[in-house]
């Protein structure tokens, strides 16, 4: 008996440490590619196709998402500050949370629902259905002409979308805190400008831009390495999700160590009440 | 020297042992069929032929160069050699039938869009289906598919076509149509033919040797005549479509007692 559970510990360690080795050589090969032909007039024009797919696709659902989670900040905030006569303050609070965490962190947690599942669904289905062969077969890497285009629209387009994502949370805390409960107009923004600054809104777009980054790749591979049948790929479109969504909290810590301890190196600690 | 040749291939997956010392030569201009039930490693075969997968032990060669040992690189100028007919086709959903078959062309030569235009127009002709160019490949039948399929796979005018399975799928009337099919290209373009299936009716039609797998290994080789005449039992039962007792056996046990001839006897009437 305790010799079975050992045989089943070392082949399940030896399969994820195999998993995590050809996902590597994976990543690997697309940065290979990228800067070995990924960029050629031949496969830049498979871009448009993808930023539409990720991007322009993906504005309605990051807008909304953003909009609201702003007009919960100034809700859940509003009582807090108001009890220490402090309301006015309101703008600096949810819009640094919003520029510097939740804007791109969600954003990022929606698209890889949206992005990473059909990118995983469309590869897989390709993969099951033996197009990637087709495509090995006929001289055009699978890893070049798939992998590549939806990596960079993953890695540009995550920002862009983080920036609607942004605005849309800075006005969805407005709209609820000035108009709905009151807070002054003018002070609001005098103190959100105070609060926010270039550094806080440049952290939350560099970090989306790695976020999309994993997205596009987590989803690409299991996409690439999917069972067979149906359920195979169902099950790596669940897989690519939780992996994108346990890497996008794991690098937001990660980025919010290494970008507080730069900032505090380079400005000091500034206060929200100074 | 033999166009294609695997010396001694054995391929395992896991535990599953799906091809085991196989060796084999193909003459230039041949037309090789390689019969052989379900996951009797017929596809592995020929996905070896294109370095699409690697042997675990022995060689395959191609014109004098050792395939499995190639790089990407030059994986990618042999394959240019070679069409491959996949067994559902594998056109790209979010192509047009004229991009599909346009592909390969794009992506190894410098034509021109008008010369492309016509060489594809001149493949899909040659199928039986100009005049489909831009319609989408969910708007096909599963035969138009196959006959899309083999019009990408001819469009490089390949030396070596692997058809996997090319009929299955299809009503007779159709897989007569691709069978043809593979005669006419044979005939038109002198290529050198390899055709997995387990449609005899196929591979008497269009082979001019039958190879079967079995077990991993080619336990048969020689014309339509000599694989129609063979005396061996699993290749007779083969050919004539007729299971055996090992093939029955899952059937006859699987099968509960009360039902049984000899478990019968209105058992199951008293309880």
């Amino acid at each position: 008996m305790p010799v079975a559970f050992v045989e089943r510990l070392g082949l399940r360690s030896l399969g994820t440490l195999e998993a995590f080795g050809d996902f590597f050589v994976f990543v690997f090969q697309t940065f290979r590619w990228l800067f070995a032909g990924g960029l050629a007039p031949k496969n830049l024009r498979l871009l448009p196709a993808q930023f539409y797919e990720v991007g322009v696709r993906s504005v309605p659902v990051v807008c909304v998402t953003g909009a609201f989670i702003g007009m919960v900040m100034a809700i859940e905030t509003h009582a807090q500050f108001k009890a220490i006569g402090q309301e006015v303050r309101l703008g600096s609070v949810i819009n640094l949370s919003v520029v510097k965490q939740i804007g791109p962190v969600l954003a990022a947690v929606m698209l890889a629902g949206r992005v990473g599942g059909a990118l995983t669904a469309e590869l897989g289905t390709m993969n099951v259905t033996e197009q990637l062969d087709a495509l090995r077969v006929m001289g055009a890497d699978p890893i070049r002409y798939l992998v590549v285009p939806r990596f960079i629209a993953c890695c540009l387009l995550t920002p862009m979308l983080t920036i609607y994502s942004d605005f849309l949370g800075v006005i969805g805390g407005w709209v609820i805190s000035v108009p709905f409960l009151g807070v002054p107009n003018e002070p609001y923004w005098f103190f959100s400008a105070q609060g926010v600054d270039t550094w806080q809104v440049m952290e939350g777009l560099v970090k989306s831009f790695f976020f999309g980054g994993a997205i596009g790749m987590i989803s690409c591979y299991k996409g690439f390495n999917c069972g067979s049948g149906a359920s195979g790929v169902g099950r790596a479109c669940t897989e690519s999700f939780v992996s994108s969504f346990l890497v996008i909290i794991i690098l937001n810590f990660f980025f919010a160590h290494i970008l507080r301890s730069m900032y505090t190196a380079m400005y000091g600690v500034r206060g929200l009440f100074e | 020297m033999s166009l294609i040749e695997l010396r001694d291939v054995s391929k395992r997956f896991g535990r599953l042992v799906v091809l085991n010392g196989v060796s084999l030569s193909i003459e230039e201009g041949q037309s090789l069929v390689v019969i052989g039930a379900s996951g009797s490693g017929k596809s592995v075969m020929l996905k070896h032929i294109v370095g699409l997968l690697t042997p675990d032990e022995g060689e395959v060669w191609f014109d004098g160069r050792r395939v499995d040992e190639l790089s990407d690189r030059q994986l990618d100028k042999v394959r240019e050699h070679f069409g491959f007919l996949f067994q559902m086709g594998a056109l790209f959903d979010s192509l047009s039938v004229e991009d599909n078959v346009a592909f390969p062309v794009v992506e190894h030569t410098k034509k021109s869009t008008e010369e492309i235009r016509k060489l594809v127009a001149e493949k899909l002709r040659m199928v039986g289906l100009d005049g489909t160019q831009k319609k989408m490949p969910g708007e096909l039948s599963g035969g138009q598919r196959k006959r899309v399929a083999l019009a990408l796979a001819i469009a490089l005018n390949p030396r070596v076509i692997l058809y996997d399975e090319p009929t299955t799928g299809l009503d007779p009337i159709r897989s007569d149509v691709i069978n043809e099919l593979i005669l006419k290209l044979k005939r038109e373009l002198n290529v050198t033919s390899i055709v997995v299936t387990h449609d005899m009716n196929s591979a008497f039609k269009v082979a001019d040797r039958i190879v079967m797998l079995h077990e991993g290994k080619l336990i048969i080789d020689g014309s339509p005549q000599e694989i129609q005449k063979s005396e061996v039992p699993v290749v007779r039962r083969f050919v004539l479509g007729e299971a055996g007792d090992q093939e029955l056996a899952g059937l006859k046990s699987s099968a509960p007692a009360a039902y049984t001839s000899s478990g019968g006897n209105g058992d199951r009437e008293k309880r």
